[in-house]
Protein backbone atom coordinates (compact mmCIF):
# COMPACT_ATOMS: atom_id res chain seq x y z
CA UNK A 1 0.00 0.00 0.00
CA UNK A 2 2.82 2.40 0.91
CA UNK A 3 4.54 1.60 -2.38
CA UNK A 4 1.34 2.41 -4.28
CA UNK A 5 0.91 5.66 -2.39
CA UNK A 6 4.45 6.71 -3.26
CA UNK A 7 3.81 5.89 -6.91
CA UNK A 8 0.54 7.79 -6.86
CA UNK A 9 2.10 10.97 -5.47
CA UNK A 10 5.02 10.68 -7.89
CA UNK A 11 2.75 10.34 -10.94
CA UNK A 12 0.37 13.01 -9.67
CA UNK A 13 3.19 15.52 -9.11
CA UNK A 14 4.63 14.94 -12.57
CA UNK A 15 1.10 15.17 -14.01
CA UNK A 16 0.46 18.56 -12.46
CA UNK A 17 3.92 19.78 -13.43
CA UNK A 18 3.39 18.69 -17.02
CA UNK A 19 -0.07 20.28 -17.13
CA UNK A 20 1.42 23.57 -15.95
CA UNK A 21 4.09 23.13 -18.61
CA UNK A 22 1.38 22.91 -21.30
CA UNK A 23 0.03 26.29 -20.24
CA UNK A 24 3.26 28.14 -19.57
CA UNK A 25 5.77 26.86 -22.11
CA UNK A 26 6.70 29.43 -24.75
CA UNK A 27 7.26 26.97 -27.56
CA UNK A 28 4.08 25.35 -28.95
CA UNK A 29 5.94 22.10 -29.74
CA UNK A 30 7.13 21.91 -26.13
CA UNK A 31 3.54 22.50 -25.02
CA UNK A 32 2.36 19.55 -27.12
CA UNK A 33 5.09 17.33 -25.69
CA UNK A 34 4.07 18.36 -22.18
CA UNK A 35 0.51 17.37 -23.06
CA UNK A 36 1.79 13.95 -24.17
CA UNK A 37 3.53 13.60 -20.80
CA UNK A 38 0.28 14.62 -19.07
CA UNK A 39 -1.63 11.87 -20.88
CA UNK A 40 1.02 9.34 -19.96
CA UNK A 41 0.88 10.26 -16.30
CA UNK A 42 -2.91 10.10 -16.17
CA UNK A 43 -2.78 6.70 -17.84
CA UNK A 44 -0.37 5.60 -15.07
CA UNK A 45 -2.85 6.82 -12.47
CA UNK A 46 -5.60 4.80 -14.14
CA UNK A 47 -3.35 1.76 -14.08
CA UNK A 48 -2.95 2.24 -10.34
CA UNK A 49 -6.75 2.26 -10.10
CA UNK A 50 -6.79 -1.12 -11.94
CA UNK A 51 -8.43 0.34 -15.05
CA UNK A 52 -5.84 -1.15 -17.41
CA UNK A 53 -8.05 -1.11 -20.50
CA UNK A 54 -8.83 2.59 -20.24
CA UNK A 55 -5.22 3.38 -19.37
CA UNK A 56 -3.80 1.64 -22.42
CA UNK A 57 -6.50 2.97 -24.71
CA UNK A 58 -5.75 6.50 -23.49
CA UNK A 59 -2.15 6.06 -24.61
CA UNK A 60 -3.19 4.35 -27.84
CA UNK A 61 -5.77 6.92 -28.92
CA UNK A 62 -4.58 10.20 -27.45
CA UNK A 63 -0.82 9.78 -27.43
CA UNK A 64 -0.56 7.51 -30.45
CA UNK A 65 -2.97 9.23 -32.81
CA UNK A 66 -4.51 12.50 -31.65
CA UNK A 67 -1.33 14.09 -30.32
CA UNK A 68 0.65 13.03 -33.39
CA UNK A 69 -1.81 14.96 -35.55
CA UNK A 70 -1.66 17.87 -33.09
CA UNK A 71 2.11 17.92 -33.36
CA UNK A 72 1.79 17.73 -37.12
CA UNK A 73 -0.40 20.84 -37.21
CA UNK A 74 1.59 22.79 -34.61
CA UNK A 75 4.84 22.20 -36.51
CA UNK A 76 3.33 23.41 -39.77
CA UNK A 77 1.89 26.60 -38.29
CA UNK A 78 4.21 29.47 -37.56
CA UNK A 79 2.70 30.48 -34.25
CA UNK A 80 3.40 33.93 -32.89
CA UNK A 81 4.56 33.40 -29.31
CA UNK A 82 3.91 36.99 -28.18
CA UNK A 83 0.23 36.93 -29.00
CA UNK A 84 -0.11 33.66 -27.12
CA UNK A 85 1.55 35.22 -24.09
CA UNK A 86 -0.91 38.10 -24.19
CA UNK A 87 -3.77 35.61 -24.48
CA UNK A 88 -2.55 33.84 -21.37
CA UNK A 89 -3.05 36.88 -19.13
CA UNK A 90 -6.34 37.75 -20.80
CA UNK A 91 -7.86 34.29 -20.35
CA UNK A 92 -6.30 33.63 -16.95
CA UNK A 93 -9.36 34.71 -14.87
CA UNK A 94 -11.65 32.50 -16.96
CA UNK A 95 -9.25 29.55 -16.69
CA UNK A 96 -8.90 29.92 -12.94
CA UNK A 97 -12.68 30.16 -12.62
CA UNK A 98 -13.23 26.91 -14.55
CA UNK A 99 -10.50 25.17 -12.56
CA UNK A 100 -12.06 26.26 -9.25
CA UNK A 101 -15.50 25.10 -10.38
CA UNK A 102 -14.14 21.66 -11.30
CA UNK A 103 -12.24 21.37 -8.03
CA UNK A 104 -15.38 22.24 -6.04
CA UNK A 105 -17.42 19.66 -7.97
CA UNK A 106 -14.87 16.92 -7.43
CA UNK A 107 -14.52 17.67 -3.72
CA UNK A 108 -18.29 17.68 -3.36
CA UNK A 109 -18.58 14.32 -5.09
CA UNK A 110 -15.95 12.70 -2.89
CA UNK A 111 -17.42 14.26 0.24
CA UNK A 112 -20.95 13.09 -0.66
CA UNK A 113 -19.81 9.56 -1.33
CA UNK A 114 -17.78 9.36 1.85
CA UNK A 115 -20.87 10.39 3.81
CA UNK A 116 -23.12 7.79 2.21
CA UNK A 117 -20.67 4.94 2.55
CA UNK A 118 -17.46 5.18 4.48
CA UNK A 119 -15.65 2.61 2.33
CA UNK A 120 -16.64 4.14 -1.01
CA UNK A 121 -13.61 6.40 -1.34
CA UNK A 122 -11.24 3.43 -1.33
CA UNK A 123 -11.23 0.99 -4.22
CA UNK A 124 -11.95 -2.62 -3.47
CA UNK A 125 -9.35 -4.66 -5.37
CA UNK A 126 -10.74 -6.89 -8.13
CA UNK A 127 -10.59 -10.66 -7.73
CA UNK A 128 -7.76 -12.58 -9.39
CA UNK A 129 -8.28 -13.20 -13.10
CA UNK A 130 -10.71 -10.32 -13.53
CA UNK A 131 -10.25 -8.77 -16.97
CA UNK A 132 -11.69 -5.34 -17.30
CA UNK A 133 -11.42 -5.43 -21.06
CA UNK A 134 -13.76 -8.42 -21.10
CA UNK A 135 -16.11 -6.79 -18.61
CA UNK A 136 -16.29 -3.60 -20.65
CA UNK A 137 -16.75 -5.47 -23.93
CA UNK A 138 -19.58 -7.61 -22.60
CA UNK A 139 -21.70 -4.59 -21.62
CA UNK A 140 -20.66 -2.25 -24.42
CA UNK A 141 -22.16 -4.41 -27.15
CA UNK A 142 -25.19 -5.64 -25.23
CA UNK A 143 -26.63 -3.21 -22.72
CA UNK A 144 -25.23 -0.01 -24.20
CA UNK A 145 -25.27 -0.98 -27.83
CA UNK A 146 -27.47 1.96 -28.93
CA UNK A 147 -25.40 4.60 -27.19
CA UNK A 148 -22.30 2.99 -28.63
CA UNK A 149 -23.65 2.90 -32.18
CA UNK A 150 -24.90 6.49 -31.95
CA UNK A 151 -21.46 7.64 -30.82
CA UNK A 152 -19.93 5.78 -33.76
CA UNK A 153 -22.33 7.38 -36.23
CA UNK A 154 -21.61 10.85 -34.83
CA UNK A 155 -17.88 10.26 -35.30
CA UNK A 156 -18.45 9.03 -38.84
CA UNK A 157 -20.55 12.13 -39.53
CA UNK A 158 -17.72 14.33 -38.28
CA UNK A 159 -15.25 12.58 -40.60
CA UNK A 160 -17.51 12.90 -43.61
CA UNK A 161 -18.28 16.55 -42.80
CA UNK A 162 -14.60 17.42 -42.43
CA UNK A 163 -13.79 15.81 -45.76
CA UNK A 164 -16.66 17.49 -47.64
CA UNK A 165 -15.70 20.88 -46.19
CA UNK A 166 -12.11 20.65 -47.33
CA UNK A 167 -12.55 18.82 -50.62
CA UNK A 168 -12.99 21.00 -53.64
CA UNK A 169 -12.81 20.17 -57.29
CA UNK A 170 -10.12 22.26 -58.91
CA UNK A 171 -9.98 22.51 -62.70
CA UNK A 172 -6.93 21.14 -64.41
CA UNK A 173 -6.05 18.73 -61.61
CA UNK A 174 -3.99 15.75 -62.75
CA UNK A 175 -5.31 12.57 -61.20
CA UNK A 176 -4.10 9.06 -61.82
CA UNK A 177 -6.44 6.27 -62.70
CA UNK A 178 -4.66 3.37 -61.06
CA UNK A 179 -6.67 0.52 -62.60
CA UNK A 180 -6.17 2.04 -66.05
CA UNK A 181 -2.43 2.25 -65.41
CA UNK A 182 -2.24 -1.32 -64.23
CA UNK A 183 -4.20 -2.53 -67.27
CA UNK A 184 -1.79 -0.90 -69.72
CA UNK A 185 0.01 -3.27 -72.07
CA UNK A 186 3.20 -2.61 -73.95
CA UNK A 187 1.47 -2.49 -77.33
CA UNK A 188 -0.74 0.45 -76.19
CA UNK A 189 2.27 2.61 -75.50
CA UNK A 190 5.02 1.75 -77.92
CA UNK A 191 5.11 0.83 -81.57
CA UNK A 192 8.11 -1.06 -82.83
CA UNK A 193 8.95 0.14 -86.31
CA UNK A 194 10.96 -2.08 -88.62
CA UNK A 195 13.05 -0.22 -91.18
CA UNK A 196 16.11 -0.76 -93.23
CA UNK A 197 19.42 0.60 -92.06
CA UNK A 198 20.27 3.89 -93.74
CA UNK A 199 23.40 4.27 -95.77
CA UNK A 200 26.08 6.58 -94.38
CA UNK A 201 26.35 9.80 -96.38
CA UNK B 1 14.67 -27.68 -13.40
CA UNK B 2 16.14 -30.06 -10.86
CA UNK B 3 19.27 -30.36 -12.96
CA UNK B 4 19.84 -26.59 -12.72
CA UNK B 5 18.91 -26.54 -9.04
CA UNK B 6 21.71 -29.01 -8.26
CA UNK B 7 24.31 -26.84 -9.99
CA UNK B 8 24.03 -24.21 -7.26
CA UNK B 9 25.34 -25.06 -3.76
CA UNK B 10 22.72 -25.46 -1.04
CA UNK B 11 23.70 -22.40 1.05
CA UNK B 12 22.96 -20.12 -1.91
CA UNK B 13 19.42 -21.51 -1.99
CA UNK B 14 19.10 -20.91 1.75
CA UNK B 15 20.06 -17.26 1.34
CA UNK B 16 17.70 -16.93 -1.63
CA UNK B 17 14.78 -18.44 0.29
CA UNK B 18 15.34 -16.15 3.26
CA UNK B 19 14.88 -13.04 1.12
CA UNK B 20 11.52 -11.27 1.24
CA UNK B 21 9.19 -12.21 -1.67
CA UNK B 22 9.23 -8.69 -3.14
CA UNK B 23 13.04 -8.73 -3.39
CA UNK B 24 12.95 -12.20 -4.97
CA UNK B 25 10.36 -11.04 -7.48
CA UNK B 26 12.28 -7.88 -8.38
CA UNK B 27 15.54 -9.82 -8.79
CA UNK B 28 13.94 -12.34 -11.13
CA UNK B 29 12.24 -9.63 -13.19
CA UNK B 30 15.44 -7.59 -13.44
CA UNK B 31 17.34 -10.62 -14.72
CA UNK B 32 14.58 -11.41 -17.22
CA UNK B 33 14.67 -7.82 -18.50
CA UNK B 34 18.48 -7.92 -18.78
CA UNK B 35 18.43 -11.18 -20.74
CA UNK B 36 15.80 -9.95 -23.17
CA UNK B 37 17.43 -6.54 -23.69
CA UNK B 38 20.91 -7.93 -24.24
CA UNK B 39 19.46 -10.59 -26.52
CA UNK B 40 17.63 -8.01 -28.62
CA UNK B 41 20.72 -5.82 -28.89
CA UNK B 42 22.86 -8.79 -29.96
CA UNK B 43 20.27 -9.82 -32.54
CA UNK B 44 20.21 -6.24 -33.82
CA UNK B 45 24.02 -6.22 -34.10
CA UNK B 46 24.13 -9.42 -36.09
CA UNK B 47 21.12 -8.59 -38.22
CA UNK B 48 23.07 -5.64 -39.66
CA UNK B 49 25.71 -8.18 -40.69
CA UNK B 50 23.00 -10.56 -41.94
CA UNK B 51 21.42 -7.76 -43.99
CA UNK B 52 24.67 -6.81 -45.68
CA UNK B 53 25.45 -10.43 -46.47
CA UNK B 54 21.96 -11.11 -47.87
CA UNK B 55 21.86 -7.96 -50.00
CA UNK B 56 25.45 -8.56 -51.04
CA UNK B 57 24.71 -12.05 -52.31
CA UNK B 58 21.53 -10.88 -54.06
CA UNK B 59 23.55 -8.23 -55.87
CA UNK B 60 26.40 -10.60 -56.70
CA UNK B 61 28.84 -9.16 -54.12
CA UNK B 62 30.58 -10.74 -51.16
CA UNK B 63 29.52 -8.36 -48.40
CA UNK B 64 31.56 -7.64 -45.26
CA UNK B 65 34.48 -10.09 -44.93
CA UNK B 66 37.38 -8.11 -43.41
CA UNK B 67 36.83 -8.00 -39.63
CA UNK B 68 37.17 -11.34 -37.91
CA UNK B 69 36.34 -14.75 -39.42
CA UNK B 70 33.79 -14.39 -42.28
CA UNK B 71 33.50 -10.70 -41.34
CA UNK B 72 31.56 -11.59 -38.18
CA UNK B 73 33.34 -8.82 -36.24
CA UNK B 74 31.89 -6.18 -38.54
CA UNK B 75 28.94 -5.17 -36.29
CA UNK B 76 31.33 -4.52 -33.38
CA UNK B 77 33.71 -2.56 -35.57
CA UNK B 78 30.75 -0.42 -36.68
CA UNK B 79 29.60 0.15 -33.11
CA UNK B 80 33.06 1.18 -31.94
CA UNK B 81 33.43 3.51 -34.90
CA UNK B 82 30.07 5.17 -34.16
CA UNK B 83 30.85 5.47 -30.45
CA UNK B 84 34.09 7.36 -30.96
CA UNK B 85 32.70 9.74 -33.57
CA UNK B 86 31.76 13.26 -32.59
CA UNK B 87 28.09 14.10 -32.02
CA UNK B 88 27.36 17.34 -33.82
CA UNK B 89 24.38 19.38 -32.67
CA UNK B 90 23.38 21.97 -35.29
CA UNK B 91 23.60 25.55 -34.00
CA UNK B 92 20.02 26.56 -34.85
CA UNK B 93 18.49 23.30 -33.63
CA UNK B 94 16.37 22.75 -30.56
CA UNK B 95 19.05 21.15 -28.43
CA UNK B 96 16.96 19.29 -25.86
CA UNK B 97 14.52 17.73 -28.33
CA UNK B 98 17.37 16.98 -30.73
CA UNK B 99 19.13 14.88 -28.11
CA UNK B 100 16.04 13.22 -26.67
CA UNK B 101 14.47 12.21 -30.02
CA UNK B 102 16.62 9.08 -30.63
CA UNK B 103 15.79 7.89 -27.12
CA UNK B 104 12.08 8.32 -27.80
CA UNK B 105 12.31 5.96 -30.78
CA UNK B 106 14.39 3.38 -28.93
CA UNK B 107 12.46 3.16 -25.65
CA UNK B 108 9.10 1.96 -27.09
CA UNK B 109 10.92 -0.52 -29.34
CA UNK B 110 12.55 -2.14 -26.30
CA UNK B 111 9.65 -1.68 -23.85
CA UNK B 112 7.29 -3.71 -26.04
CA UNK B 113 9.38 -6.81 -25.29
CA UNK B 114 7.89 -6.82 -21.81
CA UNK B 115 4.78 -8.65 -22.98
CA UNK B 116 6.29 -10.87 -25.67
CA UNK B 117 6.32 -14.55 -24.70
CA UNK B 118 9.56 -16.22 -25.77
CA UNK B 119 8.25 -19.67 -24.85
CA UNK B 120 5.58 -21.20 -22.69
CA UNK B 121 6.83 -19.61 -19.46
CA UNK B 122 9.40 -16.93 -20.32
CA UNK B 123 7.54 -13.65 -20.46
CA UNK B 124 8.43 -10.62 -18.34
CA UNK B 125 4.87 -9.37 -17.77
CA UNK B 126 2.09 -11.86 -18.47
CA UNK B 127 -0.71 -9.29 -18.69
CA UNK B 128 -4.24 -9.69 -20.01
CA UNK B 129 -4.16 -6.60 -22.20
CA UNK B 130 -0.88 -7.56 -23.92
CA UNK B 131 -2.11 -6.95 -27.44
CA UNK B 132 -3.37 -3.47 -26.56
CA UNK B 133 -0.06 -2.72 -24.88
CA UNK B 134 1.78 -3.68 -28.07
CA UNK B 135 -0.49 -1.45 -30.16
CA UNK B 136 -0.12 1.48 -27.77
CA UNK B 137 3.67 1.31 -27.64
CA UNK B 138 4.21 0.84 -31.36
CA UNK B 139 2.11 3.96 -31.94
CA UNK B 140 4.27 5.97 -29.54
CA UNK B 141 7.45 5.25 -31.51
CA UNK B 142 6.61 7.86 -34.15
CA UNK B 143 7.36 10.75 -31.78
CA UNK B 144 11.08 10.26 -32.01
CA UNK B 145 11.02 10.56 -35.79
CA UNK B 146 8.76 13.62 -35.83
CA UNK B 147 10.69 15.42 -33.10
CA UNK B 148 14.03 14.59 -34.70
CA UNK B 149 12.83 16.10 -37.96
CA UNK B 150 11.50 19.21 -36.30
CA UNK B 151 14.31 19.80 -33.81
CA UNK B 152 16.99 19.58 -36.52
CA UNK B 153 15.61 22.77 -38.08
CA UNK B 154 16.34 21.66 -41.62
CA UNK B 155 13.99 21.43 -44.59
CA UNK B 156 15.05 17.92 -45.52
CA UNK B 157 14.69 16.57 -42.02
CA UNK B 158 11.31 18.24 -41.65
CA UNK B 159 10.02 16.78 -44.92
CA UNK B 160 11.16 13.34 -43.79
CA UNK B 161 9.39 13.73 -40.45
CA UNK B 162 6.15 14.85 -42.11
CA UNK B 163 6.16 11.92 -44.51
CA UNK B 164 6.92 9.49 -41.74
CA UNK B 165 4.16 10.83 -39.48
CA UNK B 166 1.47 10.60 -42.19
CA UNK B 167 2.64 7.15 -43.22
CA UNK B 168 2.76 5.70 -39.73
CA UNK B 169 -0.65 7.08 -38.77
CA UNK B 170 -2.13 5.57 -41.95
CA UNK B 171 -0.65 2.09 -41.58
CA UNK B 172 -1.31 1.87 -37.87
CA UNK B 173 -5.03 1.71 -38.55
CA UNK B 174 -4.67 -1.23 -40.92
CA UNK B 175 -2.41 -2.93 -38.38
CA UNK B 176 -4.93 -2.37 -35.60
CA UNK B 177 -7.73 -3.85 -37.69
CA UNK B 178 -5.61 -6.88 -38.58
CA UNK B 179 -5.07 -7.42 -34.86
CA UNK B 180 -8.84 -7.25 -34.30
CA UNK B 181 -8.99 -10.35 -36.50
CA UNK B 182 -6.43 -12.09 -34.26
CA UNK B 183 -8.34 -11.07 -31.17
CA UNK B 184 -11.57 -12.52 -32.59
CA UNK B 185 -9.89 -15.77 -33.56
CA UNK B 186 -8.01 -16.26 -30.28
CA UNK B 187 -10.65 -14.82 -27.97
CA UNK B 188 -7.93 -13.25 -25.82
CA UNK B 189 -5.67 -10.20 -25.65
CA UNK B 190 -2.91 -12.12 -23.88
CA UNK B 191 -0.06 -12.93 -26.28
CA UNK B 192 0.62 -16.26 -24.55
CA UNK B 193 -3.01 -17.30 -24.97
CA UNK B 194 -2.91 -16.23 -28.62
CA UNK B 195 -0.02 -18.62 -29.22
CA UNK B 196 -1.73 -21.39 -27.23
CA UNK B 197 -4.85 -20.94 -29.37
CA UNK B 198 -2.68 -21.86 -32.37
CA UNK B 199 -1.24 -25.01 -30.79
CA UNK B 200 -1.64 -28.32 -32.54
CA UNK B 201 0.60 -27.94 -35.55
CA UNK B 202 1.07 -26.25 -38.84
CA UNK B 203 -2.58 -26.25 -39.96
CA UNK B 204 -3.83 -24.49 -36.81
CA UNK B 205 -1.83 -21.32 -37.38
CA UNK B 206 -3.87 -18.17 -37.84
CA UNK B 207 -2.00 -17.35 -41.05
CA UNK B 208 -4.30 -19.68 -43.04
CA UNK B 209 -7.81 -18.59 -42.04
CA UNK B 210 -6.61 -14.99 -41.72
CA UNK B 211 -4.40 -14.90 -44.81
CA UNK B 212 -5.49 -11.39 -45.93
CA UNK B 213 -4.89 -10.05 -42.39
CA UNK B 214 -1.51 -11.75 -42.30
CA UNK B 215 -0.38 -10.05 -45.51
CA UNK B 216 -1.81 -6.68 -44.49
CA UNK B 217 -0.18 -6.90 -41.06
CA UNK B 218 3.18 -7.87 -42.44
CA UNK B 219 3.25 -5.20 -45.17
CA UNK B 220 2.00 -2.57 -42.71
CA UNK B 221 4.76 -3.69 -40.37
CA UNK B 222 7.33 -3.01 -43.08
CA UNK B 223 5.77 0.43 -43.63
CA UNK B 224 5.64 1.11 -39.90
CA UNK B 225 9.36 0.47 -39.49
CA UNK B 226 10.13 2.84 -42.40
CA UNK B 227 11.93 0.11 -44.32
CA UNK B 228 12.29 -0.25 -48.07
CA UNK B 229 10.13 -0.09 -50.19
CA UNK B 230 8.36 2.33 -47.80
CA UNK B 231 11.45 4.25 -46.68
CA UNK B 232 10.36 7.67 -47.92
CA UNK B 233 11.17 9.12 -44.48
CA UNK B 234 14.84 8.64 -45.35
CA UNK B 235 14.59 8.91 -49.13
CA UNK B 236 18.32 9.31 -49.80
CA UNK B 237 17.81 10.35 -53.40
CA UNK B 238 15.34 13.18 -52.72
CA UNK B 239 15.74 14.41 -49.15
CA UNK B 240 19.28 13.23 -48.38
CA UNK B 241 18.64 11.13 -45.26
CA UNK B 242 15.32 12.49 -44.05
CA UNK B 243 14.80 12.91 -40.34
CA UNK B 244 18.31 11.85 -39.29
CA UNK B 245 20.22 13.97 -41.79
CA UNK B 246 22.08 15.92 -39.07
CA UNK B 247 22.61 13.07 -36.63
CA UNK B 248 26.05 11.58 -36.17
CA UNK B 249 27.96 9.32 -33.83
CA UNK B 250 26.07 7.82 -30.91
CA UNK B 251 22.85 9.72 -31.68
CA UNK B 252 22.75 8.17 -35.14
CA UNK B 253 23.63 4.78 -33.67
CA UNK B 254 20.57 5.01 -31.43
CA UNK B 255 18.29 5.66 -34.42
CA UNK B 256 19.89 2.74 -36.19
CA UNK B 257 19.45 0.52 -33.15
CA UNK B 258 15.81 1.58 -32.81
CA UNK B 259 15.07 0.86 -36.46
CA UNK B 260 16.50 -2.64 -36.27
CA UNK B 261 14.97 -3.32 -32.85
CA UNK B 262 11.62 -2.38 -34.39
CA UNK B 263 12.23 -4.79 -37.27
CA UNK B 264 13.04 -7.62 -34.86
CA UNK B 265 9.94 -6.70 -32.89
CA UNK B 266 7.61 -6.67 -35.90
CA UNK B 267 9.10 -9.97 -37.10
CA UNK B 268 8.53 -11.60 -33.71
CA UNK B 269 5.02 -10.18 -33.43
CA UNK B 270 4.07 -11.46 -36.88
CA UNK B 271 5.45 -14.87 -35.92
CA UNK B 272 3.47 -14.85 -32.67
CA UNK B 273 0.20 -13.62 -34.14
CA UNK B 274 0.09 -15.60 -37.37
CA UNK B 275 2.67 -18.39 -37.31
CA UNK B 276 2.14 -19.76 -33.85
CA UNK B 277 5.10 -18.14 -32.04
CA UNK B 278 7.06 -20.76 -30.15
CA UNK B 279 4.68 -23.58 -31.17
CA UNK B 280 6.16 -26.32 -33.31
CA UNK B 281 4.62 -27.04 -36.73
CA UNK B 282 5.00 -30.78 -36.00
CA UNK B 283 2.93 -30.66 -32.83
CA UNK B 284 -0.24 -32.24 -34.17
CA UNK B 285 1.39 -35.49 -35.30
CA UNK B 286 0.49 -38.26 -32.86
CA UNK B 287 3.45 -40.55 -33.62
CA UNK B 288 5.91 -37.79 -32.63
CA UNK B 289 4.30 -37.08 -29.26
CA UNK B 290 6.63 -39.47 -27.42
CA UNK B 291 9.61 -37.25 -28.33
CA UNK B 292 8.23 -34.03 -26.79
CA UNK B 293 10.21 -34.44 -23.56
CA UNK B 294 13.61 -35.30 -25.05
CA UNK B 295 16.31 -33.25 -23.27
CA UNK B 296 17.92 -31.21 -26.06
CA UNK B 297 15.93 -31.72 -29.22
CA UNK B 298 12.47 -31.96 -27.66
CA UNK B 299 11.67 -28.45 -28.86
CA UNK B 300 11.73 -29.60 -32.48
CA UNK B 301 8.57 -31.61 -31.83
CA UNK B 302 7.09 -29.98 -28.73
CA UNK B 303 7.76 -26.31 -29.40
CA UNK B 304 10.08 -23.84 -27.67
CA UNK B 305 12.04 -20.62 -28.08
CA UNK B 306 14.11 -21.86 -31.09
CA UNK B 307 10.95 -22.03 -33.21
CA UNK B 308 10.12 -18.41 -32.45
CA UNK B 309 13.71 -17.50 -33.31
CA UNK B 310 13.58 -19.38 -36.63
CA UNK B 311 10.28 -17.72 -37.59
CA UNK B 312 11.64 -14.32 -36.59
CA UNK B 313 14.76 -14.89 -38.71
CA UNK B 314 12.57 -15.77 -41.67
CA UNK B 315 10.76 -12.45 -41.42
CA UNK B 316 14.03 -10.57 -40.91
CA UNK B 317 15.27 -12.21 -44.09
CA UNK B 318 12.08 -11.06 -45.86
CA UNK B 319 12.81 -7.48 -44.77
CA UNK B 320 16.21 -7.63 -46.47
CA UNK B 321 14.82 -9.50 -49.46
CA UNK B 322 12.25 -6.73 -50.02
CA UNK B 323 14.95 -4.11 -49.70
CA UNK B 324 17.13 -5.77 -52.31
CA UNK B 325 14.21 -6.38 -54.68
CA UNK B 326 11.82 -3.42 -54.81
CA UNK B 327 12.28 0.22 -55.78
CA UNK B 328 10.93 2.86 -53.39
CA UNK B 329 7.20 3.51 -53.48
CA UNK B 330 6.02 6.93 -54.55
CA UNK B 331 4.58 8.87 -51.62
CA UNK B 332 1.00 9.21 -52.92
CA UNK B 333 0.92 5.52 -53.78
CA UNK B 334 1.94 4.64 -50.22
CA UNK B 335 -0.97 6.67 -48.94
CA UNK B 336 -3.34 5.09 -51.45
CA UNK B 337 -2.22 1.58 -50.51
CA UNK B 338 -2.68 2.27 -46.81
CA UNK B 339 -6.03 4.03 -46.85
CA UNK B 340 -7.81 2.69 -49.91
CA UNK B 341 -6.56 -0.89 -50.12
CA UNK B 342 -5.46 -2.23 -46.74
CA UNK B 343 -8.12 -0.74 -44.50
CA UNK B 344 -11.04 -1.96 -46.68
CA UNK B 345 -9.47 -5.43 -46.94
CA UNK B 346 -9.17 -5.75 -43.17
CA UNK B 347 -12.70 -4.46 -42.55
CA UNK B 348 -14.14 -6.91 -45.08
CA UNK B 349 -12.23 -9.79 -43.54
CA UNK B 350 -13.37 -8.90 -40.03
CA UNK B 351 -16.94 -9.08 -41.33
CA UNK B 352 -16.28 -12.43 -43.02
CA UNK B 353 -14.75 -13.72 -39.81
CA UNK B 354 -17.70 -12.48 -37.77
CA UNK B 355 -20.20 -14.17 -40.08
CA UNK B 356 -18.21 -17.41 -40.03
CA UNK B 357 -17.99 -17.38 -36.25
CA UNK B 358 -21.74 -16.70 -36.02
CA UNK B 359 -22.63 -19.64 -38.26
CA UNK B 360 -19.90 -21.74 -36.64
CA UNK B 361 -18.10 -22.42 -39.90
CA UNK B 362 -14.47 -23.47 -40.15
CA UNK B 363 -11.86 -22.85 -37.44
CA UNK B 364 -14.18 -20.62 -35.41
CA UNK B 365 -16.79 -23.22 -34.70
CA UNK B 366 -17.66 -22.98 -31.05
CA UNK B 367 -16.24 -19.48 -30.60
CA UNK B 368 -19.62 -17.87 -29.95
CA UNK B 369 -20.57 -20.42 -27.32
Amino acid sequence: MLFQAILFYLFATVLIGAALGVVFSRNPVHAVMFLVLTFFQSSMLWLLAEAEFLAIVLVLVYVGAVMVLFLFVVMMLDINVESIQRGLTRYAPLGIGVALLMAVELIQLIWMRSRVDAGATAFAPYPEGYSNTKALGSVLYTEHVYAFEIAAVILLLAIVAAITLTMRKRPGLKVQNISEQVAVRAKDRIRVVKMDAEKKQ
Amino acid sequence: MEFFANLVPAFVWDIWNSLPPLVQYLTIVTWKILFVTIGVILIVAFSTYFERKVIGSMQGRIGPNRVGPLGLGQPFADVIKLLIKEVIVPAKSNRFLFVIAPLLTLIPALATWAVIPLNDWYVIADINAGLLYVLALTSVGVYGVILAGWATNSKYAFLGAMRSAAQIVAYEIAMGFALVGILMAAGSLNLGDIVRAQAGGFSNWFAWPLLPMFLVYWISGVAETNRAPFDVAEGESEIVAGFHVEYSGVAFALFFLAEYANMVLISSLTAIFFLGGWASPLEGLAFLEQYHDLPFIGWVFGGGFPWLFIKMCFFMYTFFWLRATFPRYRYDQIMRLGWKVFIPITIIWITVEGVMAWFEVGPWAGLTG
